[in-house]
C-alpha cells in the first residue's frame, strides 16, 4: 500500500481514524486557543478598543486597563536580553566550532544542551537571591557613575527592575542561542573553509568572511527563535522585574512584562473586566510570539532550502 | 609594508580568538555558577523532614513531601494523557499524512504550539477546565502539562518514524500483515529508542514548568488526596516561598529547586542516552 492512501480493512480504518483524530486535535487546540482567548477577552476588547494597546494606565480599582507598560516591558527586556545573548552566543558558537579542540567543544556542547533544559524558575531564584544584590551593590552604582547622565541609568539602585530582568533573560536564552548557532556553523562545508585557509587566511578571517557569511541567514533564524523564547518567558522575569505598571525611562525602575503580569494577577483577579483585560494581554503576547515565529520559520525554511542541508 | 600588514592581521586574529574564547568561558562560568548555587544552597535544606513532612507555616517543622507527591501525580497524569496522544498524532503525520495538506497544517500547528509561551497554555486551560467546573484543580494542571507535551512528542515521533526504512514496512505488508499491525509491531519497534527519547524530553520539559500551573492546579498546603481540588506542587511552592519574607521558607525553596533541577537534568541525560542508543 502506498503511503497516503486510506486503508481498507476495519482494523486499518480504525487505526487511521484514531491517529487522524489525534492529529486534528493538535490543530483544534490552536484554533480553540485563539477563539477561547478572544471570547474571554471580549469585554475588554469591546470596552477599550485599540486604545488598549497604547494606554499606559493599569488601574485595577478604577477598572482602567491599558497594555502599553506591559508591551513596553516585554519588548525592552527582550531587547536587552538579545543585545547581551546574541553576540555572546554567536561568539561562543564560533569558538566551539572553529577554535576549540574537539574534546572541549564536545563536552561544552553537552553541557550547553543540559543548561538549556534547566527550568526557568531556577534562573528566577538565582536572579532574586544572588544576582539582584550583586546588581544593587556593584553593577548599578558603576553604571550610574559612568552613564548616570542618561535617564536610562537614573533611579533607585534596588537590584530589581527592567535591566536585571533583561540580563537574567539573556543568561536563560544564551545556551539555546549558542547551541543553535553552533549547529549553523557546523553546516558550513569544510571545503570552503579549507580553501580560505589554503590561501593563507587567518582563523578570524575564515570565520568572518566564510563561516559567518555562509551562516548569516541561519544565525538570524537562531536569533529569532531565541527572541520568541525571551518574549514569553514568565518565571525568570517575574522574580526580578519588580512588577510595577508605571512607564519609566529608567532601566533601574521596576516594570512588568505581559507574562509577569499574568503570573502575578490572574489567579487573584476578582472583577470580570480585570480578568478580560489580562486575557487580552495574553492575546497580545500570542500575537507577538506568532509574528516572530512565522518570520523565523519562513526564514529558516528558505535558508535550509538554499543551503541544501539534511534537516 | 607587507610585514606590517601581516602583523596587523595576526593581531586581529589573536584578539578575535581571545574574545570568542572569553565569551565561551563567560557563558560556561556564569551558568556553572547558577548550578553550583542551586546545589550549595539546596543541599543544606534537604533532609529526612524535607522528603517526609508536608509544607508547614513559617518557623514550624515541615517539609515538601506533599508538593513532591503532587508534582509526581501531575506529571504522571500529564504523561499518560500527553504521550499517547502525541504519539498517535506523530503516527498520523509519518504513516498517513506524509506531505498531505492536513499533515502540513498539523506540523505547522505543532511548531506554533511549541513556541507558544507556556503561561498562555495555562490561560487556555483555565478558560476550558477551571471556569466551567468552578474551581482550580489538579486535573486542570495535568491537562495543561499534557497540552505542552503533545506537540513535542508528536514532532519527535514523526521524525523518528520517518527514519524507519520503507523496505521494513513493505516486507511486513508483503507477508499479509494489516497496516496497523505493521506500524505498531514493526515500525514502532524499529524506532523504539527514538520514541523513548521524545517522551523523556517532553517529560523533562514539563516537569520543571511553573507558569501553566499558576492558575490551573494552583497550590495547596494539604496532601494531594483529590485531584479535583487545588493540588500542591513543587514549582508553584518554590515561587510562593521564594517571594515570602521568611528565611526558612526561602531555604525550602532552594531545596525544592535542587530537587527539580536534578530531576530535569536526569531526564535530559536519560533522553540523550536513549538517543545515543538509537543512533548506534
Amino acid at each position: 500500500m502506498a503511503p497516503g492512501t486510506v486503508p481498507k480493512s476495519f482494523g486499518d480504518r480504525l487505526f487511521f481514524v484514531v491517529t487522524a483524530c489525534a492529529a486534528a486535535l493538535v490543530l483544534a487546540l490552536l484554533v480553540v486557543l485563539v477563539l477561547r482567548l478572544t471570547q474571554y477577552a471580549w469585554p475588554a476588547i469591546s470596552r477599550f478598543g485599540l486604545r488598549f494597546l497604547v494606554d499606559g494606565r493599569w488601574d485595577i480599582g478604577a477598572e482602567q486597563f491599558g497594555a502599553a507598560s506591559s508591551i513596553y516591558g516585554t519588548l525592552i527586556t527582550t531587547l536587552i536580553a538579545m543585545l547581551i545573548a546574541a553576540p555572546l552566543g554567536v561568539a561562543s558558537a564560533m569558538f566551539l566550532v572553529e577554535m576549540a579542540p574537539s574534546w572541549l567543544s564536545g563536552s561544552v556542547g553537552v553541557a550547553l544542551e543540559l543548561l538549556a533544559a534547566v527550568p526557568s524558575i531556577i534562573y528566577g531564584m538565582w536572579g532574586l537571591f544572588i544576582f539582584a544584590p550583586f546588581m544593587a551593590n556593584y553593577v548599578q552604582p558603576t553604571l550610574a557613575g559612568w552613564l548616570g547622565f542618561l535617564p536610562l541609568f537614573q533611579g533607585p539602585k534596588m537590584g530589581l527592575g527592567v535591566l536585571t530582568a533583561g540580563i537574567i533573560l539573556a543568561l536563560m536564552i544564551l545556551p539555546f542561542i549558542t547551541a543553535v548557532s553552533r549547529d549553523v556553523f557546523r553546516l558550513v562545508p569544510p571545503v570552503m573553509k579549507e580553501s580560505a585557509y589554503g590561501v593563507g587566511a587567518t582563523t578570524w578571517e575564515v570565520t568572518r568572511d566564510v563561516s559567518l557569511r555562509y551562516g548569516v541567514a541561519g544565525i538570524a533564524g537562531a536569533l529569532f527563535l531565541g527572541l520568541g523564547r525571551a518574549l514569553g518567558e514568565t518565571m525568570a522575569v517575574t522574580f526580578v522585574i519588580g512588577n510595577n505598571h508605571a512607564l519609566s525611562a529608567s532601566l533601574f525602575d521596576a516594570g512588568n512584562t505581559i507574562a509577569s503580569t499574568l503570573a502575578n494577577e490572574f489567579a487573584e483577579a476578582d472583577s470580570d473586566l480585570h480578568r478580560a483585560a489580562l486575557v487580552e494581554l495574553g492575546l497580545v503576547l500570542f500575537g507577538m510570539t506568532l509574528v516572530f515565529q512565522l518570520l523565523a520559520q519562513l526564514w529558516l525554511r528558505r535558508v535550509r532550502k538554499s543551503m541544501g542541508s539534511r534537516r | 609594508m607587507t610585514m606590517k600588514r601581516l602583523a596587523y592581521r595576526r593581531w586581529t586574529d589573536r584578539i578575535a580568538r581571545a574574545m570568542a574564547a572569553l565569551a565561551a568561558v563567560f557563558g560556561v562560568v556564569v551558568l556553572g555558577a547558577i548550578l553550583l548555587t542551586v546545589v550549595y544552597r539546596g543541599a543544606s535544606a534537604l533532609g529526612i523532614d524535607f522528603f517526609t513532612l508536608a509544607t508547614a507555616a513559617p518557623r514550624e517543622r515541615g517539609g515538601m513531601a506533599n508538593a513532591l507527591l503532587g508534582t509526581f501525580y501531575l506529571v504522571v497524569l500529564a504523561t499518560l494523557l500527553g504521550v499517547p496522544l502525541g504519539m498517535l498524532c506523530g503516527t498520523y503525520l509519518a504513516e498517513f499524512g506524509r506531505e498531505g495538506p492536513l499533515a502540513v497544517a498539523v506540523r505547522f500547528a505543532c511548531e506554533i504550539l511549541m513556541g507558544t509561551p507556556s503561561i498562555l497554555i495555562g490561560v487556555l486551560i483555565y478558560t476550558l477546565l477551571v471556569v466551567p467546573v468552578g474551581g482550580f484543580s489538579g486535573y486542570a494542571g495535568a491537562v495543561a502539562l499534557a497540552v505542552i507535551m503533545i506537540p513535542v512528542v508528536a514532532r519527535t515521533t514523526d521524525e523518528m518514524l520517518r527514519l524507519v526504512p520503507h523496505e521494513l514496512r513493505e516486507s511486513a505488508l508483503a507477508l499479509g500483515a494489516p497496516h496497523w499491525k505493521v506500524t505498531l509491531g514493526v515500525v514502532f519497534t524499529a524506532a523504539r529508542s527514538g520514541l523513548v527519547t521524545g517522551a523523556l524530553l517532553a517529560l523533562a520539559r514539563t516537569s520543571g514548568e511553573t507558569a501553566p500551573l499558576l492558575f490551573t492546579a494552583l497550590n495547596s498546603t494539604a496532601w494531594p488526596r483529590d485531584l479535583t481540588e487545588p493540588t500542591a506542587n513543587l514549582t508553584v511552592t518554590i515561587y510562593n516561598r521564594a517571594m515570602s519574607p521568611f528565611d526558612d521558607w526561602q531555604q525550602m525553596a532552594w531545596g525544592a529547586s535542587l530537587v527539580i533541577t536534578s530531576a530535569v537534568l536526569g531526564l535530559t541525560v536519560a533522553a540523550r542516552w536513549a538517543l545515543g542508543r538509537h543512533c548506534r
